[in-house]
């Protein structure tokens, strides 16, 4: 591995920070300009560490800085997901906001197929034609009708409201899914629900109702936060250490200490090593200490991308990442095939 | 080691603990070598003092004493009606009470303070009297006559929430943190600001070295009377002034005119034994023996003949001398039976105190000192008040009694009482004006004050509370002396050193510190008699002789009598009132330069408790605090037990305190309880505050009342003229006591921000923030505005009144576009939207409201319903929606509408926020989230803070903030910033490294654009940001065309009339410099007022329609462009008989 493909992490500042591993980039002494796409597919690798259900990780190797990145952006901001756009309140007797209340539920993430609706075309917001915007084809409604009451069968002199009252706090599951036109066929064997169902939406006390439609539409985490499909997708470079001079005995364990657990083993013969780089947390504690400041080099791996996608339930983050890689496919297409990029 | 040692003798007494567990590192949480006596926990008393006093008792104190005990004195004090006409009538007031009948148990009202504060009335109470009066010959007693109502401070003892539990306070639909002691007087919360002034009674020596001049005043205050005594050097000699008096008296005339008459005795008096002191004022004698005064009786015809008078009978000179020495001079002394030896002996104390100061410059007073002012509460400034609309309402009932007794003969014998109800309202609306003006007009002392009180600021929970802490100086706003406004080393502890505001105001509203206490007055005489009794010398059966060799003794100013042992005598009555014989609150301390023993049981004085420390050990054990934390202790218990006192700032100088366990000595008399409430309440909210540049705290203060959040418990429930609602507020990552004490971490105002310090982007210079997109999204910084518009429904003279008219419909029975917030009933239905144009109240007046000549006698005949239509209209930017919608009926039986309009912001460019330190900004970009850098964890910041707000700024209190937080963060605890303490940076960076992360708190980022690793190490992590009110929605402001001023034809002025944007004199100026003459001339004129007119180039004046009217001529008719303002001022100076004429000719000549 050269050198040059290490981001150095100095006591006070990070050098070599700048990649350049993509096409027509020509350096001074030139011996590996010309970047070769062979070369590329040949060395591109993702390897999945740990794949879940709302949850992956996964190496990304060998490729620039700026496609991780792109991948990175695009997962945030223009995969699309289903959110709540329009609340209609009928009835709000809550101590919550009609808006506030509109704003809690456009943040419940939704357990539907984007695939599965058109894209809602954004005209003029007026209120004349924004029940005609929606259609069977691009909206959902869901509907929450919850009303609270006294629990008459409640054991004297307690207080918790949970069982003094039928519906004392309203959940992310008391969100109904109404189908509408041939919804209800499509959606047969993947019913609308939240992705969570104990989300706290608002509490209520006796007497308090609430009635509302909400329509559900697609877009994309650029517009707002709630059209993210993901609660976080981001990477780290994989932490590179250089222990240049053995250390053996107390200061040994005195450097083991200074990373994570499992990162620095020691060997038969005490002295320490690099055990898995990977856990290192890159706290550069070492550097804080004399002894180790000149002999232990801290770095990351330029090209080493460990990613981390966490979804917020709609789709699995292994769906969301092939998205945005197709995202970022049509996207070049689109540039490609753009007149003015001759 | 001593006390390790002790530590061990006493666990080898204990044979219950195992020997082995003594051989441990440490023991219980404790290490060997700490010291046994340790009160880590002596912060405990904080709460219990708080729980016991509160944060605004002062206030509650003073008009609990107000009513309880102060009106019975005003009613002794003016007890009896008599009639001038009838000699066997008499009046005479009883008992007085407030809220209650005699007869009943506790309080018997229904309005709550919140229906006052929604229908707009006022929280008040009846005020009974009982009275005793004859009528013919019969002596009539007469319980529980109403004689009007008084306000009543909310949470004091006449309240209905007071003692209230939290369940109770709730079904009063009030909220338990809100800490009362303001009034609610026609539905809106005023409160009495404390205001400060010179001690009252005491005498103050003050020198002008450059003028050679040094004077010993004294103001006295009685309730009768004010009056100023001023003893004074003139030409080196020492003279009497007072205002009453036209010419200045010779100190030894005026000693003489008070019984002195003998000059050894005088010289006795004033300067002992002390032949320098004999030297100053021997001079005086000459000057009395040259106006050959050598008796009382032509000393105080002297001074009679110079008394400024304005008496109906005239007296005689002799009387007039007699008069001004008794009453007039030193007001506050009363002599009885011509026995002036106490006044003289005040007058020759002045005159010692400023032979003293001519002596040494250095034995002067401070008037700045805080141990010479005293605070006037509420209960004073009521007091005041309502004496003196009591006196009018005697007054004005003596006169109708008179009025009434005064015929000669009447069928039935009169009863008073029937005309006490006449004049019921005097009391009621006079107080309630007082308050609700703030006009504190009173006849008796000439007083005229305005501003005394304030509405009770309602923005955040910190403003109210930091309201009820606020001390209003009598001092000039204008004058430019830095002395009042200095920050004064005897304010330590007493008032809050970094809560003031800045600008003119700055220094001198000032703030309490945490821990104060502030007295009511206390008798006086048995305090005299605990004086003898302890063996000081009366001063009636002194010789002169000796008064200067001992140590005089005062009580609140005034010599009652010497002691040979001073340090005894004081240590003495400290033990008596430790065990609770005398009043905690009565201070009393040693001045060695006078000489002098001071007690002082009056009012007004700030004081604060200390641990007392006997034999350099402190009182309290730890057994003390631990049955405090058990909850089987009171802080009054530690008050009885004599292990902690009140001190005021007097006594507080008389004593030696130890700020920390680790210093005390033999000679320690007290010990802080904990040093963090040298702050206040507000102050009180800045973490790490001693790590802060001073200024930034008191920045902070300023802000942190402006910062949005939750109010109270029933801020849904109100109904204020504006109010700031945050809608998910958060209680801070990094606490401090204070917040804990103040219940802030109930009522927040602000949000944990994750910050990272950088610069990005450009848009944060000069302090902007760069905000992240999807915070916004998720709810960062949202907040509520909730505007009320009241309307009431007026009824007329002639039984018509204001109408709701309904809602109008179209063709398809759907309501008209104005008309859709409305409901049938033409008022806003709860949850509509309204915009800008819609109306929310459709209110009606009738067209006809005088009654007319024809149907004046109350019969309406049938006049035809002839309305006007007056909607409520909403004009704003941005749409509302209806909250609440209240119609109730007001005191004067008028329908009131009240609408509640909300609105629901998210933050936008140029919105206002701020840290905890002073440290404001508004927001310059809002950047979308994947462009916002972020750390390995896939955290991106809420918040980017540009790195140059720190350098000149000098917080370094928010840099350990934002370490604490990170630390609180991944500990799952919240940190402390206690000021003086709090969670120390080591161990918070301990967590840090613990978790894996940097020591420093700086994390090393990517970059959101490029995906690149940022070069340097940010420092990233949580701090609390507060949002401020200002916000652009409210001043967003521009204008094309718009409106006009009638007069002038220009624009108007001011965003409310939606002016125009002036181009003001100095934009105006670069415009000339530049040259641009069509620009200044569009903008000027043409873009203005631009107005044709048509001026007669022959007479020069102008005419109309190309009609000269002066020259009867169309002739010379020329039309030109000149500004409508100038037109206006040549018609204005053509009225005043001046004829501007204009003589046009070509600038281009042919």
């Amino acid at each position: 591995m050269s050198n040059n493909n290490i981001v150095n992490i100095e006591y006070n500042r990070v050098t070599n920070v700048t990649s350049t591993d993509f096409p027509s980039y020509s350096q001074e002494n030139a011996f590996s300009t010309i970047w070769d796409t062979e070369k590329f597919k040949e060395n591109l690798d993702i390897e999945i560490k740990s794949l879940e259900e709302r949850d992956c990780n996964f190496d990304l190797k060998h490729v620039d800085t700026s496609i991780a990145n792109a991948f990175r952006r695009i997962m945030i901001s223009e995969v699309p997901s289903v959110a709540a756009e329009a609340v209609y309140v009928y009835n709000n007797t809550s101590v919550l906001q009609d808006e506030v209340l509109a704003h809690r539920i456009g943040l419940v993430p939704l357990q539907v197929d984007p695939e599965e609706l058109t894209w809602c075309e954004s005209t003029a917001e007026g209120d004349e034609g924004a029940e005609s915007k929606y259609t069977d084809k691009n909206t959902i409604v869901l509907t929450l009708d919850i009303a609270c009451t006294r629990n008459l069968n409640a054991p004297k002199g307690c207080t918790d409201p949970k069982i003094l009252y039928h519906n004392s706090s309203v959940y992310s599951r008391d969100l109904k899914f109404q189908p509408e036109g041939n919804q209800a066929e499509i959606f047969a064997n993947k019913p609308v629900v939240p992705c969570d169902d104990d989300i706290l939406i608002c509490k209520l006390r006796p007497g308090q109702e609430i009635s509302l439609r909400v329509h559900c539409i697609l877009g994309v985490g650029a517009d707002h936060a709630k059209f993210s499909p993901v609660s976080t997708a981001s990477y780290r470079l994989l932490p590179h250490i250089n222990i240049m001079k053995p250390f053996g005995g107390e200061s040994a364990i005195r450097l083991q200490k200074c990373f994570p657990e499992g990162v620095i083993g020691i060997d038969e013969e005490g002295k320490a090593f690099v055990k898995d780089a990977r856990k290192d947390t890159v706290s550069r504690e070492v550097l804080r200490h004399e002894e180790f400041k000149s002999s232990v080099k801290l770095g990351r791996i330029r090209d080493h991308f460990i990613f981390n996608v966490e979804s917020t339930g709609a789709m699995t983050p292994e769906e969301i990442f092939f998205k945005s890689v197709r995202i970022l496919k049509s996207k070049a297409e689109y540039l490609k095939n753009c007149p003015i990029s001759q | 080691m001593a006390v390790v040692g002790t530590k061990k003798s006493l666990n080898k007494n204990d044979e219950d603990h195992s020997f082995n567990e003594l051989l441990k590192d440490e023991y219980k949480g404790k290490k060997l070598a700490d010291p046994v006596n340790k009160l880590e926990d002596k912060w405990e008393l904080l709460p219990a003092f708080l729980k016991v006093k509160g944060l605004v008792k002062q206030h509650l104190d003073s008009f609990n004493y107000f009513v309880d005990t102060d009106l019975k004195k005003i009613i002794d004090a003016n007890q009896m009606i008599l009639s001038d006409v009838d000699p066997e009538f008499y009046f005479k007031y009883l008992d007085i009470r407030v809220g209650s009948k005699s007869t009943s148990q506790g309080k018997d009202r229904t309005q709550t303070p919140h229906q006052c504060r929604l229908r707009d009335m006022s929280y008040n109470a009846p005020i009974y009297v009982d009275v005793e009066y004859t009528r013919g010959k019969k002596i009539i007693m007469h319980r529980d006559v109403e004689i009007g109502k008084m306000p009543i401070m909310l949470r004091s003892n006449k309240c209905i929430l007071e003692g209230c539990d939290e369940l109770e306070m709730a079904k009063l639909l009030e909220c338990p943190l809100d800490p009362g002691g303001y009034f609610i007087v026609n539905g809106t919360e005023k409160v009495i600001l404390v205001q400060e002034q010179l001690s009252k009674n005491r005498i103050i020596v003050e020198a002008d070295e450059k003028k050679h001049i040094v004077q010993a005043s004294v103001t006295s205050s009685t309730h009768e009377r004010k009056s100023k005594t001023y003893v004074v050097t003139k030409n080196g000699k020492i003279y009497l002034k007072h205002n009453s008096i036209s010419e200045e008296i010779p100190i030894v005339i005026a000693l003489k005119a008070a019984g002195l008459v003998s000059d050894l005795e005088i010289m006795q008096l004033v300067c002992g034994n002390d032949s320098l002191y004999q030297e100053i004022f021997a001079i005086n004698f000459e000057e009395c023996s040259n106006h050959n005064i050598t008796t009382q009786r032509q000393a105080l015809e002297y001074i009679g003949a110079k008394v400024k008078t304005i008496r109906r009978q005239k007296l005689s000179i002799f009387q007039e001398g007699v008069e001004a020495i008794a009453t007039t001079v030193i007001a506050h002394l009363t002599a009885i039976d011509m026995d002036f030896k106490e006044k003289a002996l005040y007058l020759a104390i002045m005159a010692r105190r400023v032979v003293m100061a001519i002596h040494d410059p250095k034995n002067v007073d401070d008037r700045d000192y805080v141990g010479n002012k005293r605070l006037e509460l509420a209960g004073q400034l009521m007091s005041l008040l309502f004496e003196d609309l009591f006196k009018k309402f005697n007054g004005d009932f003596k006169n109708s009694i008179d009025k009434v007794l005064k015929k000669p003969n009447r069928a039935t014998e009169y009863d008073a009482l029937l005309s006490i109800n006449v004049h019921s309202n005097n009391i009621t609306s006079g107080l309630n004006r007082a308050i609700s003006t703030g006009n504190w007009s009173l006849k008796r002392f000439k007083m005229e004050r305005a501003g005394v009180t304030h509405v009770l600021s309602r923005l955040s929970y910190i403003s109210a509370l930091g309201m009820m802490t606020r001390i209003s100086s009598q001092f000039e706003k204008s004058r430019k002396v830095s002395g009042p406004r200095a920050l004064q080393p005897s304010q330590f502890g007493m008032l809050c050193t970094s809560d003031t505001p800045e600008g003119e105001a700055c220094g001198l509203v000032k703030n309490l510190a945490l821990m104060t206490h502030i007295t009511t007055d206390d008798e006086e005489d048995p305090i005299k008699k605990v004086c003898y009794l302890l063996g000081v010398e009366n001063i009636s059966v002194l010789d002169s002789t000796a008064l200067h060799l001992n140590f005089g003794v005062y009580v609140n100013g005034t010599l009652i009598g010497t002691t040979r042992f001073p340090a005894k005598f004081v240590s003495q009555f400290r033990k008596l009132r430790r065990q609770g014989k005398v009043s905690a609150f009565i201070s009393i301390y040693v001045n060695q330069q006078q000489l002098a023993v001071h007690i002082a049981t009056d009012g007004g004085r700030i004081c604060r408790p200390l641990i007392i420390v006997e034999n350099g050990k402190s009182k309290i054990a730890p057994n003390h605090l631990n049955l405090l934390k058990e909850g089987k202790f009171e802080f009054d218990d530690f008050l009885k037990l004599g292990l902690v006192e009140y001190l005021d700032c007097n006594e507080e100088n008389d004593s030696l305190i130890a700020l920390y366990e680790k210093d005390l000595a033999n000679d320690i008399t007290h010990l802080e309880i904990e040093p963090f409430t040298v702050l206040g309440a507000v102050a009180g909210l800045i973490p790490y505050p001693h790590h802060n540049q001073s200024p930034r705290n008191t920045y902070q203060c300023a802000m942190g009342k402006q910062a949005i959040g939750a109010i109270a418990y029933n801020q849904f429930r109100r109904i204020d003229t504006l109010l700031y609602l945050m809608i998910y507020p958060q209680q801070p990552m990094v606490k401090t006591k204070t917040i804990e004490l103040i219940g802030y971490d109930k009522l927040p105002a602000g949000q944990n921000a994750t910050v990272a310090v950088m610069s990005y982007s450009g848009y944060d210079i000069e302090d902007a923030l760069v905000i992240n997109k999807a915070s916004i999204d998720r709810g960062f910084g949202r907040c509520e505005t909730r505007k009320k518009t009241t309307c009431v429904l007026k009824k007329y003279p002639n039984h018509t009144q204001d109408i709701l008219a309904g809602m109008r419909v179209d063709e398809n029975n759907k309501p008209i576009w104005q008309h859709e917030p409305l409901g049938a009933d033409g008022l806003g239905e709860v949850g509509m939207r309204v915009e800008s144009g819609q109306i929310y109240i459709n209110k009606s007046i009738p067209q006809v409201a005088e009654p007319t000549a024809m149907n004046a006698n109350g019969i309406n005949q049938a006049a035809p319903a002839a309305f006007k239509n007056t909607p409520v209209v909403y004009r704003a930017p941005e749409a509302s929606y209806i909250d609440q919608v209240m119609m109730s009926v007001s005191d004067d039986e008028q329908s009131l509408i009240k609408v509640l309009l909300r609105q629901n912001r998210r933050p936008e460019l140029g919105d206002k926020f701020s840290s905890r330190h002073g440290q404001k900004g508004v927001c310059g970009i809002i950047v979308n989230h994947e462009d916002m850098p972020f750390n390995d964890q896939g955290v991106s910041p809420d918040i980017i803070m540009n790195p140059h707000g720190f350098p000149s700024r000098m917080t370094v209190g928010k840099m350990i903030e934002l370490v604490s937080g990170k630390a609180g963060i991944l500990n799952g605890s919240l940190e402390y910033g206690t000021c003086f303490g709090g969670s120390k940076l080591e161990d918070m960076s301990k967590i840090l490294v613990e978790n894996g992360f940097n020591y420093s708190g700086k994390d090393q980022l990517y970059s959101g654009i490029t995906g690149e690793c940022l070069q340097a190490y940010i420092f990233f992590g949580p701090i609390y940001y507060q949002k401020l009110k200002h916000m652009v929605l409210d001043k967003m402001h521009a204008r094309a065309r718009g409106p006009r001023a009638v007069l002038t034809r220009q624009p108007t002025e001011g965003r409310s009339r939606d002016g125009g944007l002036r181009l003001g004199e100095m934009e105006r100026d670069c415009v000339i410099a530049y040259g641009a003459s069509q620009l200044l001339l569009e903008r000027l004129m043409i873009s203005s007022d631009a107005f044709e007119v048509d001026t007669c180039n022959k007479c020069g004046l102008m005419g109309y329609s190309g009609w000269c009217n002066t020259c009867k001529s169309s002739e010379n008719i020329i039309k030109m462009t000149i500004p409508y303002a100038a037109k206006l001022l040549f018609q204005e100076l053509i009225a005043m008989n001046i004829a501007p004429r204009l003589r046009l000719s070509d600038v281009f000549a042919k």
